[in-house]
């Protein structure tokens, strides 16, 4: 088994990677604008739907439920996308899901495909499979075209390219495009891009997508966009591949009454997507003649075993909480080392991996709560986190590290009164080689990581309870 | 009332300012406070970073201590928060039915200091006076665990001399977040810096909130800065009068 999540098996720990992010004012600045606009039209829209809460305890419910009979839907939609016309394929993991894919297109022999936004792709490290092969795969989706175009990695699970400003887009499709002029507003940029795609559209022939729903009662397969391109690419090719993950499977038709109405308003703050596309099967009269669809695990049925863990794969994909999240909002995505990035990635990609890789990741995040919040589908991100946080602990020997056996002389003294006092005392005497001009401003080893920014007061002289005991002598004499 | 009141254990040893304010407020109030000697720590660090296994015997002992109390007053919301969130989770780990019964019985009878004067008391003019210019800031826990809102603004409103103004961003994280500010204090300190424009911003002479571990953070780094502004308990706040003035 090969569990793949992007590159994040490489990637360095949380702390490190943030370092040269912090020092990038463009990019922080860029973080900072991009998320506070998605985050007031998502309060906006929010705020107008009264049965919010209502929504996203409906959302929950279906999601608990699917997840409880995964198995069952995923074997019904199977039924109902194979009698459409469709063509279902299961990958355990991401180079099996590759290898079909790749498979696919050389069957159909195109060279070239053009590609929807699909995060899932981004995991399995798709482009890179394809290429190897000697496809090429052009991203049609504005953002993803500007990382492919750019050589840079997504940063965000809805908008990848948030981390770039107009400015940097425009040296971009100027030079990969090789324009000589080109003004940077918005309609500018999404010309060039027009012009760009436009010929792609009408001239590969396999296209490939993502998911955001799969119906197991019809076969039917949805996608929500806000540009039109994946409209494009799921229409115009001859051959078109759905690669999915296996926890993107609702019940029924109706069941995107619910999610229809929480995922836009969550994501972007539009009250409905632009582009609603469902397709079931194939039709002889128009659209592609060929449908593949690839159901891939790459360690979502391990996530289902664990009964903490499990409602990560509630996710649908919004990003709300990475705009949120007040560490996502200063470092941006790429700290994460995962195309998953911010709080959902911080779950998700350490389970994925059954927590052998990106152990930093349940850490980067101050369990301040927002997350959990305005999560739609209500994901307790926070539980998960020191959930995952606890299995870091017991599953990578943590516990002989410094920290832990910091951690368990804490607790043996929490455990007795005479030591928590015997510790306060001992506290006392012991701060005072750090203490100048009554403040703490420089402490050694890991708490050093407090002081390179903050000062701290040291210990009074007199605790709360020395300050009680000698009221209560004082009351009885 | 008889009010047994869980002081918290970095409350206790780094803030005991708070703990004396609690108790001179009740009891100016006309209650019967109780501190039993024995507690220590809710367990919140060991279990926040992980080491849950060492913060079940924290818990039992709170719930051994605390369990008979016919009121528990705790002037930190991150410790309710643990104790609210996750006890009855760890009881039912632990298979020790008495203990889930304890635990059962014990949490709706623990408050946060303005939950226990707002809501249980009904009280939101507690008779303080603090001539200062003070901004409020709203603690992750006491928003998002809690949900107390906007029950320590209505207390501060009813205090004589005090002139309250607005920060911004209120409900953004100061960045502290327990061990979270050691092990990531370089994220931990970006965020900081964003509380601490928005407080400069405010004008604000003193800065406070419900939890002494987000305002030790934040005066970490207005004092590092030499900002000129001071944190302040709610507690200390409501306790000061005009014969005994908190600073």
């Amino acid at each position: 088994m090969s569990i793949r999540v992007g590159d994040a098996a490489e990637a360095p720990p949380f702390q490190k990677a943030v370092l040269t992010l912090l020092g990038d004012t463009q990019l922080r600045q860029n973080v900072r604008h991009a998320t506070d606009v998605i985050t007031q039209k998502r309060a906006q829209v929010v705020a107008e739907q009264t049965d919010w809460q209502e929504l996203r305890s409906a959302a929950s419910a279906i999601k608990t439920h699917v997840l409880q009979y995964l198995d069952q839907y995923l074997s019904q939609f199977e039924a109902a996308c194979t009698a459409a016309g469709g063509h279902v394929y299961w990958a355990t993991d991401a180079d099996e899901a590759n290898r079909i894919i790749v498979d696919l297109v050389q069957q159909h022999g195109s060279r070239e495909v053009i590609k929807v936004k699909t995060m899932t792709s981004d995991e399995i490290g798709l482009n890179r499979a394809l290429e190897d092969s000697g496809i090429h795969p052009h991203e049609t989706d504005l953002a993803d075209m500007i990382i492919q175009l750019g050589n840079d990695k997504p940063s965000h699970i809805v908008v990848p390219a948030l981390h770039k400003n107009r400015q940097q887009v425009r040296e971009i499709f100027m030079q990969k495009m090789g324009l000589r002029e080109l003004g940077d507003n918005p309609e500018d940029l999404t010309a060039a891009a027009r012009q760009y795609l436009r010929e792609k559209f009408l001239n590969v022939k396999a296209g490939i997508s993502g998911a955001n729903f799969l119906i197991a009662e019809t076969g039917g397969v949805c996608v929500v966009e806000s540009e039109g391109n994946g409209r494009m690419c799921v229409t115009l090719p001859d051959t078109l591949i759905v690669l999915a993950g296996i926890e993107k499977v609702i019940p029924s038709f109706r069941d995107l009454e619910v999610f229809l109405q929480l995922l836009p308003r969550s994501a972007t703050g539009e009250r409905m997507n632009p582009y609603n596309t469902i397709w079931t099967g194939t039709q002889s009269s128009e659209g592609p003649q060929q449908l593949h669809v690839v159901l891939l695990d790459n360690g979502r049925t391990r996530v289902l075993a664990d009964r903490e863990g499990r409602q990560t794969l509630h996710c649908i994909r919004c990003g709300a909480c990475l705009n949120t999240c007040p560490v996502y909002r200063q470092t941006g995505g790429h700290a994460y080392g995962s195309i998953y990035a911010g709080p959902i990635g911080a779950i998700l990609t350490p389970q994925l991996f059954e927590m052998k890789h990106a152990q930093s990741l349940p850490y980067a995040s101050s369990l301040c709560g927002a997350c959990y919040e305005v999560c739609p589908v209500k994901i307790n991100i926070p539980e998960v986190l020191i959930h995952l946080r606890g299995r870091v602990v017991r599953e990578q020997r943590a516990s002989a590290s410094l920290e832990g056996i910091a951690m368990k002389v804490m607790s043996r003294i929490f455990s007795s009164r005479r030591r928590f006092e015997a510790a306060q005392r001992l506290g006392k005497l012991a701060q005072w080689p750090f203490v100048s001009n009554g403040w703490i401003t420089s402490l050694p080893g890991e708490l050093g990581n407090w002081t390179t920014a903050r000062d701290l007061r040291p210990m009074p002289k007199q605790s709360f309870r020395d300050w009680w005991r000698e009221r209560e002598k004082g009351k009885q004499s | 009332m008889r009010i047994s009141l869980f002081i918290a254990c970095y409350n206790d040893t780094l803030f005991p300012e708070t703990g004396k304010s609690v108790v001179r407020l009740l009891e100016r109030l006309g209650h019967q406070v109780d501190f039993p000697l024995e507690q220590t720590c809710c367990g919140q660090m060991h279990y926040n970073t992980g080491y849950q296994a060492e913060a079940m015997p924290l818990m039992r002992r709170f719930v051994e201590i605390f369990k008979d109390a016919e009121t528990v007053c705790i002037p930190s919301s991150s410790c309710v928060g643990m104790i609210r969130d996750h006890y009855a989770k760890m009881a039912e780990l632990s298979g020790d039915t008495q203990l889930m019964e304890d635990v059962e019985i014990l949490l709706p009878r623990i408050y946060e200091l303005s939950e226990l004067l707002v809501k249980k008391l009904g009280i939101e003019d507690v008779g303080a006076y603090y001539p200062h210019r003070v901004t409020y800031h709203a603690s992750c826990h006491s928003l998002r665990s809690l949900h107390i809102g906007d029950l320590p603004l209505r207390l501060l409103r009813k205090v004589r001399g005090i002139e309250l103004v607005e920060l911004e961003n209120i409900d953004q994280c100061c960045g502290f977040g327990g061990t979270f500010a050691v092990k990531n204090g370089d994220v931990s300190t970006a965020m900081l810096a964003d509380k601490l424009r928005c407080i400069e911003n405010s004008s604000a002479e003193v800065c406070t909130a419900v939890d002494n571990s987000c305002l030790m953070h934040i005066l970490g780094g207005l004092h590092r800065q030499r900002a000129g502004v001071r944190t302040v308990h709610l507690a200390e706040i409501l306790a000061s009068t005009d014969e005994v003035s908190a600073t």
